[in-house]
């Protein structure tokens, strides 16, 4: 990177809370459904109609704040963000101005396992979502129309506004990624960038060396509603080489908001801050202010699952290094799996080897996620089980394993239905090798001669006739027991 | 006695008592209505057809079910600005015509399951903006006691509609007076509750902070029979008290022991000759019962004027941005997004309803919102503060409702100010949440003059008392006569 600048990212992130209801009235908050039929007369703004604060999203957010470390205020209220737009019914969106929910929070930055740095949450607020308008043409102004679907409009969020703390785009990736990766634990949100129900808005902006001012005062650029945690990622990229080459080339550094293309991954200009809104906040009179009590915040504090940063530290001192401990805890389903495999089966060991080596390959292979993996933890259990009585190898194993993700049958059942359940009879596996040495005089002498390869090509003659199902250390010791008797003859 | 003539009250027992039908009463109402209608212009929206199916509907129900209906068989009227699913609701807005609200008012509901009649719904100024009614995008109503003059407003057509006799109760909102200054004007009684004792759902927002629904009726009885129908807490209204509503006592006021306090800010020199004179007389009653009457100090009042019309505004510019002819109502065409609004809100919007829209929108505009509604706020809290400390040594407050009598059509319509300054007497009831009442204290050249008292919050029990008292003092006892009628 340049040296003239350092580079200054603040991330805006809305999460859609998955309640029963919307944040003012008792229509369904869920995604999916025909346009307009989750809809009523207060989500649909009509006149005379009155907000009432869904109290499951209240406690939604206060576990989100507390999990991000948040101050949870007592009190706070809520205010009016007033716009004229087709999606927002009232033309005001009920949001949190000046008194948010919460305040100063941490999301740490994890690299290889490791916590790095710490981004402040600047704070944490409540307000409904918009609808989604449907432009029939490519943009509003020059749509021939928009078909205006408000399921969405009154859906709770909140909005997580961090400190400009990232500098750099890998930073900004790695502060979403642990943000979503903390929020995943509570089960308050389905967190899908590419569905909308978590969003996130970048303030990039580069502060040379030389530069005395303020960072408010830096003009800013912010990137909206990019779709996923990597192409958040490239816009910032291509946004800190954008404005390094205008520096470079001596020229300002416009205060704006762009877009990304994520065909070119490029940005472009949507709109400059000049020409804002003023939003005309003002206190919103039809709801009292949001009292909570410091024992209803302290409940929801005992009712948190333990925090990514705790649960790996656990994984860790089970004998899971450091890394594995990153990829399980990212995944909340494949911890999971992993925390239930380990239930069934004590060698956490074995169990992490196994889930991310070759069921990982599996779920890779077939495009499944921890989510629907098609061989339960139990299962996965019983398959360990088979190896270490010695039933079958670890090579056999992982042909199993195959079948029974392809199958869903039980370990057992594939053992049987393939046949290939391991031979460890001392006499079977004896008879066997005294006919491959009677079978290979000269590969023997060889052997014996001291050519030490030739024992390999005994042990896979041995493998050979037994379908491979012959316990190769037996077969190893049985082998080298029948030619010394053989060298005696 | 003709069912007009009745009181609510009688009305209702007369129902349960079946010396009347509802039906019976409904027809007769629904006839003077008809005749009187062309005179008074009360009404927005009359449905008697429904009326009468309505009142066929409670004279088929039991007598038990009857019974059990506070005002079964009473006809009603409702402002306009209050939801009605089997009528047109306009808040006599163009930008709302032919509206039909998939829902109704939680009022209206509590009305419909005590058994009343919803007869019409009644003009009003635009979005409840107004004092004279003369803000109506449809009709002037005429004052039925000279009809020449205006019935006050903003729910001129309810007051008018209960002075004319047309309905013995109806339901006005209150702002910043709506309800008491046409009380006054039409010399009936008028009621508006403490701040979150009625739900506001399905009420149209005009100012969300001040407004609240209240009754209108002839007499104190049936202003708390109706003010007992509709208060009480609602889950749909997120500012409606979670409080029992102390049923209305019917025991006598005791003059003697009252302290009446008399605001002597109120007593300025804008003060018409008329009015301060029957305040006086008003005061020389009171004393002769036995109340003492104690000057009080309300400092800021010189403040409240200034106070409401910032706040008022402010909240009804964000209220009514949601008139935007995307989902309902008026549209305009327009080349783009942006034309369609402007013409939409420039069509379908009266004069005096833009008027507030721009003062509102400029008192919460960037670099504007601490000067203006931040130090609006904080003067509210002082002028409820006015009278917490006021209400520690009074037990109600008497002031006059109105500075004058009831104007003549144009007369202060072309003075926006002049006819803000009226509301002097009434907006500081809404700024401080307390309950307010106006009752009539006779007549001065054949004009209604009323009288406001006001209460603190919650205090509404005690202020039906007083005014039941009052009405017994200095009872009215005539009625205008209209359409040749004596
Ligand atoms: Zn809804």
């Amino acid at each position: 990177m340049n040296s003239g600048y350092d580079v200054i990212i603040g991330l805006e992130v809305h999460v859609e809370l998955k309640t029963q209801s919307k944040l003012f009235c008792s229509c369904s908050a869920s995604f999916g459904a025909e346009p307009n039929t989750h809809t009523c007369p207060v989500c649909l703004g009509m006149p005379g109609v009155l907000p009432v604060l869904n109290e499951e999203a209240v406690a939604y957010a206060v576990k989100a704040a507390l999990a991000l470390r948040c101050t949870v205020h007592p009190f706070s209220k809520f205010d009016r963000k007033q716009y004229f737009y087709p999606d927002l019914p009232k033309a005001y969106q009920i949001s949190q101005y000046d008194q948010p929910l919460a305040e100063y929070g941490a999301v740490p930055i994890i690299v290889d396992g490791h916590v790095v740095k710490e981004v402040t949450v600047r704070r944490i607020h409540m307000e409904e979502d918009a609808g989604k308008l449907n432009h029939l043409g490519i943009r509003l102004g020059d749509a021939k129309g928009s078909l205006v679907d408000l399921n969405r409009a009154g859906v709770p969020l909140i909005e997580i506004v961090s400190e400009p703390d990232m500098r750099s785009a890998d930073e900004a990736r790695l502060y979403l990624t642990e943000l979503r990766n903390v929020l995943s634990y509570l089960d308050i949100s389905d967190l899908r960038m590419e569905e909308g129900s978590m969003r996130c808005d970048a303030n990039v902006s580069l502060r040379p060396h030389d530069y005395v001012g303020s960072l408010e005062d830096l003009p800013r650029v912010e990137i909206k509603n990019v779709n996923s945690i990597r192409n958040v990622q490239r816009g910032i990229e291509y946004e800190v080489a954008r404005q390094a080459e205008l520096l470079a080339r001596g020229e300002r550094i416009v205060k704006e908001t762009r877009g990304f293309d994520d065909q070119n991954g490029r940005t472009y200009s949507q709109r400059s801050k000049e020409e804002a809104n003023d939003y005309r906040y003002f206190p919103e009179p039809d709801l009292p202010p949001l009292v909570l009590t410091q024992e209803a915040i302290e409940r929801v504090a005992r009712s948190l699952p333990p925090a990514p940063t705790v649960l790996r530290e656990e994984l860790q001192q089970a004998g899971v290094t450091a890394k594995e401990a990153e990829i399980i805890v990212g995944d909340r389903a494949l911890w999971e799996y992993w925390r239930e495999a380990t239930t069934h089966y004590e060698d956490k060991r074995q169990v992490t080897n196994w889930i991310l080596s070759d069921l990982s390959r599996l779920l890779n292979a077939h495009g499944d996620t921890w989510l629907t993996p098609r061989v339960t933890p139990a299962a996965l259990a019983d398959l360990l089980r088979l190896i270490a009585n010695g039933t079958l190898s670890g090579r056999m194993a992982k042909e199993v394993l195959d079948r029974m993700y392809e199958s869903g049958a039980t370990a057992a059942q594939t053992v049987e239905a393939m046949g290939v359940s391991q031979i460890t009879d001392h006499g079977a596996i004896q008879a066997v090798v005294q006919q491959v040495v009677a079978d290979n005089p000269h590969v023997v002498q060889d052997y014996l001669n001291g050519k030490e390869k030739a024992l390999g090509f005994l042990v896979g003659q041995v493998m050979k006739q037994t379908k491979g199902q012959a316990k190769p250390d037996m077969v190893n010791a049985i082998l080298k027991g029948v030619i010394a008797d053989y060298a005696k003859t | 006695m003709r069912a007009y003539d009745m009181t609510a009250t009688e009305i209702s027992q007369r129902v349960h008592r079946k010396e009347m039908s509802a039906t019976e009463c409904v027809r007769e109402v629904a006839d003077r209505i008809t005749a009187l209608e062309p005179l008074v212009g009360a009404f927005l929206h009359l449905d008697v057809q429904g009326a009468l199916n309505q009142a066929r509907a409670i004279d088929a129900l039991s007598d038990d079910e009857r019974q059990q209906m506070p005002l079964a068989g009473v006809p009603v009227a409702v402002k306009d600005n209050m939801t009605t699913m089997d009528m047109p609701t306009t808040a006599a807005s163009k930008i709302l015509e032919g509206f039909m609200a998939p829902y109704n008012a939680t009022v209206v509901n509590r009305l419909k399951a005590a058994g009343a009649i919803i007869v019409g719904k009644t003009n009003m100024d635009e979005f409840a903006m107004g004092s004279s009614t003369e803000h109506s995008a449809y009709q002037l109503t005429h004052n039925p006691w000279d009809l020449s003059r205006v019935p006050g407003g903003s729910s001129g057509g309810s007051a008018a509609a209960v002075a004319a006799r047309m309905v013995p109760i109806a339901l006005g909102s209150d702002t910043g007076g709506s309800i008491r200054q046409p009380a006054s004007y039409c010399g009936v009684t008028g009621l508006k509750p403490s701040y979150g004792r009625v739900s506001r759902y399905g009420l149209i927002a005009y100012a969300s902070s001040l407004d609240q629904i209240g009754p209108l009726a002839r007499s104190v009885d049936d202003v708390a029979l109706l003010y007992d129908i509709i208060a009480g807490y609602d889950p749909l209204d997120a500012t409606s008290i979670r409080a029992e509503t102390a049923r209305v006592s019917e025991g006598p006021v005791d003059w003697k022991g009252l302290r009446v306090g008399v605001p002597k800010e109120y007593l300025s020199a804008d003060l018409g000759g008329v009015v301060a004179q029957r305040l006086q007389d008003v005061i020389t009653q009171l004393e002769a019962q036995g109340a003492s009457v104690l000057e009080v100090s309300l400092p800021h009042t010189a403040y409240a004027i200034a106070t409401y019309y910032l706040i008022a505004p402010a909240e009804a510019s964000s209220n009514l941005s949601r008139f935007d002819g995307v989902r309902y109502g008026y549209r305009a065409s327009g080349a783009d997004l942006l034309e369609m609004y402007e013409n939409t809100r420039a069509q379908g919007f009266g004069p005096e309803v833009k008027r507030r829209i721009l003062l509102g929108t400029h008192a919460l505009s960037a670099g504007y919102y601490d000067a203006y509604y931040l130090k609006a706020q904080k003067v509210r809290t002082l002028i409820r503060q006015d009278f917490e400390q006021a209400f520690a040594l009074v037990d109600v407050i008497l002031t006059p409702t109105t500075p004058d009598v009831a104007f003549r059509f144009g007369e202060k319509s072309s003075d926006p100010l002049q006819m803000y300054l009226s509301d002097v007497y009434t907006v500081t009831a809404n700024l401080a949440g307390i309950p307010a009442i106006s009752t009539p204290a006779g007549l001065a050249d054949g004009l209604p003059v009323g009288i406001q008292w006001l209460g603190p919050v919650m205090g509404e029990d005690r202020l039906l008392q007083v005014a039941r008292g009052f009405e017994e003092l200095w009872p009215s006892s005539t009625w205008p006569g209209l359409g040749g009628e004596a």
